[in-house]
C-alpha cells in the first residue's frame, strides 16, 4: 500500500477565521473556486433567466456584472414571492441562533478553511440581507441586529458562496432545528437566477436536457449507440450477446437512470451492470431515449426548471403504457423523486403499484409514487434468491460504500446497499462513523459544481470523504469505493487520483454484474472492464 | 463593528436598562411604571408578538414534504426502519420531535473536527449539547417556581419543584441548584461564544445582548434573594395584583426589585423579535416535523401551477429520421 502522498502531511487547514466581523470581507473570488457563467446564448432555446431582456454577457473579472437596471427590485421581488411560498425559508430565516453547531460540518469549510463555507455563515449571507430589507427590527437597527442592506458587493458574495454548496444538508442532520442549508442554497440559487446569474454547467446541462432528454446532448441515435457498445464489451468479457429495447410501447417497466452511466468512465460499467441484471431476470423492460436523463440539473436554477425537466419521466411512462419505472443509481436524482416529483405532477392515476415480477415484492413504500430504487429492486431479489451470484469473484476487491448525500438524508436509503454489497463481495469495510450513513460527506461535487475550472474547490471538497477512505485503505487495504450516484461516479475519480491514488471507484450494480453469474455465460476471467480478474489492480 | 462593539453595545444596553431601573425604583412616583405598566406592556407584546409570529409561519405553505432522513426508510418488510430519525407516521414524527424539543437530539450529535497532520480528526464533544440542556432546563424551572408569587395557594406541585431544587440546604435561605445553573450555563455560552475563535466569528450583537439580559436577570435575582433582601411580602402582592388584574403597588420593596422585573420585562418585550423565537420555530420546522413518506403519500403543493414540459412530440419531430434510421420506434412515420 502507498503512503499518503507528501502534500497530504503537508496540509495544514487552518480552521481558525481571521479577526474583524465577516461583513466587512471584500469581495475576493478566486479562480479555481468559482464555475463559469452560463451564456445567455445557452438559454436562449429554453426561455428561463436567459438575460435577454437585457442582453448582456456576465465575466466574471469585470467589475460590472452586467445586471439589468432594476436588478435590486427583482432581486427582492423574488425573495419576497420566495419567502411567501416556503414556510422553509422563512422560518429557516428567522430562527437561527448561531450555536456554531453546523460550523465544522460542510465538506468545503473542512476543506478550505475559508469561514465562509460554515453553513451559518453562508445562510447569513442571505439572512443579514433579509434582516436588512424584509424586518423592522433589522432596518432600525442595522448592523446591531445582524442586518445590511442588499448591496453589489453583498450580491457577488452571496454568489459566490452559493456555488460552494453541494445541498449535501450534512449539516442539517446536526443542526438543533433542522435548518437546511440546502434549501437556503436553493433559494439562493433560484432568486439569483432571476438576475440570469447560474453557472455555465448548469445551464448548459439544463439547455441540452430540454431537447435531447439527456445532459450529455446526445441524440436518440447516440444514445442508443453508447449502450450498443457497452453490449459489445459484455459481449467480449461475459459472452452473452443480447439486444434491450427502446422506446418500446407496453413494456411493463420503464427504466430511467441519469445519462452519466450512458457515457462515462466508470459509470458505463454500472450500466453493463443494468443490462446484465435485467437480461439475467429476462424483465420485460424498456429504455426511453427521450426521458434519457434522471438527474434533474433545472434542480440546481429554479423549481419550475426543475418541474419542467422531470416532467419527461411520467409523460414517457404514459406514453408507452407501462406499469411502473424503475431507476437507477443516481443522487440528487433521489432526492427529486423522493421529495418532489409526486406533488408536482400527481396524483399518478396512470400507473399501478409497483410488484416485483421475479418475486411479487409489492413495493408498498413506493405506492404512490410508482417508482422503485434499483437498490431496493435487487436487494428484494437477492433476499429472495433470485439471483446465482459469486461472490469470489469479487475478492480481489476491497470494497468500502460511499453513501451518497441524497439518498442518505433526502430518502434513508442506508441498508438496501450494504445488503447488496455483502452479498457480492467477500470483503466490505466501513469508513469511520462519522463519515459514513446519515453523518456521510458529499463528493465534494454536487449540486452542478463538477466543472472542471472550479477543480481545486472540488478537490478541496472532497477531502473529507476521500480523508476517511484514506484511513479504510490503510487500514483494512481498501481498493475499491462503491457508490450509488452518477455524480459520485464522475466526481470521485479525480478525487482519488489526487487524495487516493490506489483506490477505484464502482457503481454497485458493477459489483453485482461481476459477481452474477447468468446462463450461458462464458468463463469469466475478466471483469466487465475488461481486465483480467487474477491481475487487476483498480485505479481512480 | 468587531466583536468589541459587538460586545460593548450589547452589554451597554442591558446595563443601562439596570440604571434606568434603579434610579426609577428609588422614586416612588415612578414604581408604578416600573412595577406594574412595564411589565404588562412587556406581557403584552410577548403574547401577541409571540402569537403573530408562530401564525405567520403556520399560515405559510410547506409547498414540499423534505425532512432531512437521518435513518433506514421505511422500505422492504426484513429492512429495519428507524421509525424516530425517519419516520413514516405521525407517531414516529411526534417521537423525533419530543426528542428534538426535550432531549436537543440533534446537537447531542455534535462531534468537532480538527486538523492533525493532515487528516481530519473527529472528537465527541457534548459540552454545548449538556450546556444548552442546562441552560433551557433550569431557566423552565426557575419561571415555574416563579409561579408561587402568582398562585395562591400555591400548587402542591410547585412547592414540590422548590424543595427538589433546594434540597442541598446550603446557606439560609435555601441557596437553588438552578440558579447556580443558570448562571453557569449562561456564563459558559457567553464565554464560548468569546473564546472560541469560529464562535466568535460569527456572533452577532443580538446573539450577546440576550445572553447579557438573561445573565443579569440571574445575578440580580441572587442578589435579592441573598444579598439585597428585599420586602417579598411586598412583591407577593404586587405579583398577585398583576396576575388577579387588580394591580396594587406596594411600599417599600427595595430597588433592586425593580431592576430584576425591568431585565425580565425587556426579555419578555425582545422576545418575538429576536432569535428567541426558535422556541416557537423548531415545532413548525419542516426538516425535521415531516414524515419521508412522499412515495407512499402523495404531499399536496398548495400553489403548485403546470410548466411547460417539452414534449414527446416536439422530441419526435425533431428526431424523426434519426431515430428511424436507428431502429428506435417512432409515433409517426
Amino acid at each position: 500500500m502507498a503512503k499518503n502522498p507528501e502534500y497530504y502531511e503537508s496540509l495544514n487547514i487552518d480552521y481558525k477565521p481571521p479577526r474583524g466581523n465577516w461583513m466587512d470581507r471584500p469581495v475576493d473570488i478566486k479562480s479555481g473556486i468559482y464555475c463559469y457563467p452560463a451564456r445567455p446564448v445557452v438559454l436562449e432555446n429554453v426561455g428561463m433567466n436567459d438575460r435577454s431582456d437585457w442582453g448582456k454577457y456576465w465575466v466574471i473579472e469585470d467589475e460590472d456584472w452586467e445586471l439589468p437596471d432594476d436588478w435590486k427590485e427583482r432581486f427582492l421581488n423574488k425573495m419576497r414571492d420566495m419567502l411567501d411560498k416556503y414556510r422553509t425559508f422563512k422560518i429557516y430565516m428567522d430562527i437561527c441562533v448561531r450555536c456554531g453547531a453546523c460550523a465544522d460540518k460542510c465538506h468545503y469549510f473542512l476543506g478550505s478553511g475559508d469561514p465562509m463555507n460554515m453553513p451559518v455563515l453562508r445562510a447569513e449571507l442571505l439572512r443579514s440581507i433579509y434582516r436588512g430589507e424584509f424586518t423592522k427590527t433589522g432596518k432600525i437597527l442595522g448592523r446591531f441586529a445582524g442586518a445590511r442592506k442588499l448591496t453589489k458587493n453583498a450580491l457577488k458574495q452571496l454568489w459566490y458562496y452559493m456555488f460552494q454548496c453541494s445541498e449535501c444538508r450534512r449539516c442539517s442532520v446536526f443542526c438543533p432545528y433542522g435548518i437546511d442549508t440546502a434549501e437556503i442554497t436553493i433559494m439562493g440559487r433560484e432568486i439569483m437566477n432571476e438576475l440570469g446569474m447560474n453557472i455555465a454547467w448548469v445551464q448548459e446541462s439544463v439547455s441540452k436536457c430540454i431537447h435531447t432528454g439527456n445532459h450529455l446532448g446526445l441524440q436518440p441515435q447516440a444514445y442508443k449507440e453508447c449502450i450498443d457498445a457497452m453490449l459489445w464489451d459484455i459481449e467480449d468479457n461475459v459472452g452473452i450477446t443480447f439486444e434491450p429495447t427502446f422506446n418500446r410501447k407496453g413494456a411493463e417497466i420503464l427504466f430511467v437512470t441519469p445519462s452519466g452511466d450512458v457515457f462515462a468512465d466508470p459509470g458505463i460499467f454500472t450500466l453493463a451492470g443494468y443490462l446484465m441484471l435485467f437480461e439475467h431476470l429476462g424483465l420485460d423492460y424498456t429504455w426511453s431515449t427521450y426521458a434519457s436523463e434522471g438527474g434533474d440539473f433545472g434542480y440546481f436554477t429554479a423549481n419550475e426548471m426543475a418541474k419542467r425537466m422531470n416532467g419527461k419521466i411520467y409523460n414517457e411512462a404514459k406514453r408507452l403504457g407501462v406499469k411502473w419505472i424503475l431507476g437507477g443509481e443516481c443522487g440528487h436524482m433521489w432526492r427529486v423523486l423522493n421529495q418532489y416529483m409526486t406533488t408536482w405532477h400527481g396524483p399518478i392515476d396512470f400507473l399501478e403499484e409497483p410488484v416485483s415480477p421475479i418475486t411479487g415484492t409489492k413495493f408498498e413504500n413506493a405506492k404512490a409514487h410508482k417508482m422503485v430504487h434499483i437498490m431496493e429492486f435487487v436487494a428484494d431479489l437477492i433476499k429472495h434468491n433470485k439471483l446465482k451470484l459469486d461472490p469470489s469473484r469479487n475478492d480481489h476487491l476491497k470494497v468500502t460504500y460511499h453513501d451518497s448525500c441524497n439518498p442518505s438524508r433526502g430518502l434513508g436509503l442506508f441498508e438496501e446497499p450494504r445488503y447488496v454489497i455483502k452479498n457480492v463481495c467477500n470483503h466490505f469495510y466501513e469508513m469511520p462513523e462519522n463519515t459514513i450513513r446519515e453523518q456521510t460527506y458529499c463528493c465534494g461535487s454536487g449540486s452542478g459544481l463538477n466543472a472542471s475550472e472550479n477543480m481545486e474547490l472540488r478537490l478541496r471538497g472532497g477531502f473529507p470523504r476521500q480523508n476517511a477512505l484514506r484511513y479504510v485503505a490503510d487500514k483494512y487495504g481498501v481498493n475499491m469505493l462503491a457508490c450509488i450516484c452518477a455524480i459520485d461516479r464522475a466526481a470521485l475519480p479525480p478525487a482519488a487520483q489526487y487524495w487516493n491514488p490506489d483506490v477505484g471507484v464502482t457503481g454497485v450494480c458493477e459489483l453485482v454484474a461481476n459477481a452474477l453469474i447468468m446462463e450461458g455465460e462464458g468463463e469469466r476471467t475478466h471483469n466487465i472492464r475488461g481486465f483480467e480478474i487474477a491481475t487487476w489492480e483498480p485505479e481512480p | 463593528m468587531g466583536v468589541k462593539v459587538s460586545l460593548g453595545v450589547s452589554l451597554g444596553a442591558v446595563l443601562a436598562i439596570v440604571v434606568v431601573a434603579l434610579v426609577g425604583g428609588e422614586v416612588s412616583a415612578l414604581q408604578p411604571v416600573f412595577g406594574i405598566l412595564v411589565p404588562y406592556a412587556a406581557f403584552a407584546i410577548f403574547l401577541v408578538g409571540f402569537i403573530y409570529r408562530v401564525v405567520d409561519w403556520g399560515r405559510s405553505p410547506v409547498p414540499y414534504r423534505i425532512p432531512t432522513t437521518c435513518g433506514q426508510q421505511k422500505t422492504l418488510p426484513w429492512i429495519k426502519q428507524n421509525k424516530i430519525e425517519c419516520p413514516s407516521s405521525t407517531l414516529g414524527v411526534i417521537g423525533r420531535m419530543i426528542l428534538e424539543v426535550f432531549a436537543f437530539r440533534s446537537l447531542f450529535r455534535h462531534t468537532k473536527a480538527e486538523m492533525a497532520s493532515g487528516n481530519i480528526v473527529y472528537g465527541g464533544s457534548k459540552w454545548i449539547w449538556l450546556g444548552a440542556l442546562a441552560f433551557h432546563y433550569s431557566f423552565l424551572i426557575i419561571a415555574v417556581r416563579h409561579l408561587r408569587l402568582f398562585l395562591e395557594p400555591v400548587p402542591f406541585l410547585i412547592n414540590g419543584i422548590d424543595l427538589v431544587d433546594g434540597m442541598f440546604q446550603i446557606g439560609a435561605p435555601t441557596l437553588y441548584l438552578t440558579d447556580l445553573l443558570l448562571i453557569g450555563a449562561v456564563s459558559y455560552l457567553l464565554v464560548r461564544r468569546l473564546i472560541v475563535p469560529k464562535m466568535r466569528y460569527i456572533s452577532l450583537a443580538n446573539d450577546y445582548f440576550p445572553l447579557f439580559l438573561i445573565l443579569g436577570i440571574g445575578i440580580s435575582g441572587v442578589l435579592m434573594r441573598f444579598f439585597i433582601r428585599v420586602d417579598i411580602v411586598g412583591v407577593k402582592e404586587l405579583a398577585m395584583g398583576l396576575a388577579t388584574l387588580h394591580p396594587v403597588m406596594p411600599e417599600g420593596i427595595g430597588a433592586i426589585f425593580f431592576v430584576h422585573v425591568a431585565l425580565v420585562s425587556t426579555l419578555f418585550a425582545y422576545f418575538p423579535f429576536s432569535k428567541l423565537m426558535h422556541a416557537g420555530g423548531v415545532f413548525l420546522s419542516p426538516g425535521r416535523n415531516l414524515a419521508n413518506t412522499n412515495r407512499a403519500k402523495m404531499h399536496v403543493n398548495p400553489w403548485e401551477y403546470p410548466v411547460k414540459i417539452h414534449s414527446y412530440e416536439d422530441y419526435e419531430n425533431e428526431f424523426r429520421e434519426k431515430m428511424k434510421e436507428a431502429g428506435i420506434p417512432v409515433e409517426r412515420e
